[in-house]
């Protein structure tokens, strides 16, 4: 009797890890969930934005960086104009602390999921595949037009998903809460259409 | 140095000047903490297209756990670091009209690509080359509006503009009853997310 649950304990001892490099290498590491548990980033991110307003003065966002990358661009183009342009008076086109926050965010991307055995490395979501097919183009033209929008409406809100959402939110600002509510109506809403309908 | 911050009320701190005030070192940190928010945002899972499109099809909800983990946690820390005058607060201004139109705009745009601006450069950082193109979409979109600012500022911009408003003013409640009430409820929130929907099978 012990013997026989010896030896089914043994097997299933040996064969555990070979179930699970199985299913490992079924999974794709690009679709699974969070690696760590959503609550300990959060909290994470959360100590992350007091450091950086006491360090440097700045609440976390991330859309103006692409906004002075694109004013750097245009001044390359046209330069008197780029510079008459109300917006860039305001905020110059300029490498700053926010625009090295983006390519640190980057970055962090990259080390996170090179640590974690989560490098995609290509073109197309498995989800967006199975919904609108192989076309790379289709979805890099649906991805131009989302983020054109998104940084229009980002700059015409005052902020974004970081700026408005997790900043101005925590500072309990009224504009950012009425915005964030925004981001969620406007996507739950287009994501809705494109994908159940 | 951004000139945000909050100069109404006489009880604002004077101080809250960073230790670290050359631009080269603030450059520097900025990257340093870039990093750090990426790698966080990659392991909470943010940067993958189906967790993204997962919330906004409201079936994955990891999204909102970390956001308004994020908000709890810094919204009493930043406003214990207010409170003892080591940092000044960077409330933008409350403009209904350009609020809650670039926030549906924004939100359009969201649904399209899935990625927002700063998930689709932990995206493209792990690999889902599909986010260059939001990248390069949200530069395009940037420039559009300064080209649009100059209008925007004398109409849209006006609609509705009421400074910098916080929850607790337009309520009428003091922020030190108002803040931890509002950090039970965003827990409450989770709690219920967690049990109510995260239980369904």
């Amino acid at each position: 009797m012990f013997g026989k649950t010896a030896l089914y304990a043994t097997a299933l001892m040996v064969a555990a890890p070979g179930i699970a490099l199985g299913q490992a290498e079924r999974v794709d590491p690009g679709t699974t969930g969070p690696a760590w548990s959503p609550y300990l980033v959060g909290v994470l991110i959360g100590v992350l934005s007091m450091l950086t307003f006491y360090f440097s003065d700045k609440p976390l966002g991330a859309s103006t960086a692409y906004a002075r990358i694109a004013g750097m661009l245009g001044r390359l183009v046209a330069r008197q104009h780029t510079e008459s342009l109300r917006f860039y008076a305001k905020k110059a086109p300029a490498v700053d602390w926010q625009v090295m926050l983006v390519a640190g965010i980057l970055l962090g991307g990259l080390l996170a999921a090179w640590t974690g055995g989560e490098i995609t490395g290509r073109w197309l979501p498995p989800f967006w595949v199975e919904r609108f097919g192989q076309s790379v183009g289709l979805r890099l033209v649906v991805a131009f037009l989302g983020g054109g929008l998104m940084a229009f409406g980002a700059r015409l809100a005052g902020g974004c998903t970081s700026g408005h959402g997790i900043s101005g939110a925590l500072q309990l600002s009224v504009g950012s809460w009425i915005a964030l509510i925004g981001f969620f109506v406007g996507g739950v809403a287009t994501a809705m259409l494109l994908f159940h309908t | 140095m951004t000139r945000e911050h909050d100069t109404t009320g006489k009880g604002s701190p004077s101080p809250g000047r960073p230790p670290l005030k050359s631009s080269g070192a603030q450059l520097a940190l900025g990257l340093l903490f870039g990093i750090i928010f990426g790698f966080l945002l990659q392991k909470g899972g943010v940067g993958k297209y189906e967790v993204l499109i997962g919330m906004l099809l409201l079936e994955d909800f990891t999204v909102l756990k970390v956001m308004l983990s994020a908000v709890v946690v810094g919204m009493i820390g930043i406003h214990a670091l207010y409170a003892a005058r080591l940092v000044k607060r960077h409330i933008k201004p409350t403009r209904y009209g350009a609020n809650i139109l670039g926030g549906l705009v924004f939100g359009v745009g969201f649904g399209l690509a899935a990625y927002c601006p700063g998930t689709g450069a932990v995206a493209l950082g792990q690999g889902n080359f599909d986010a260059a193109a939001v990248l390069v979409g949200m530069m395009a979109g940037s420039y559009a509006f300064a080209e649009a600012s100059g209008w925007i500022a004398g109409t849209v911009d006006r609609w509705g503009a009421r400074g910098r408003l916080t929850l607790p003013k337009l309520l009428g409640v003091r922020p030190a009853v108002f803040l931890p009430a509002f950090a039970v409820v965003l827990v409450l929130l989770l709690a219920a997310i967690h049990w109510f929907i995260d239980a369904q099978p």
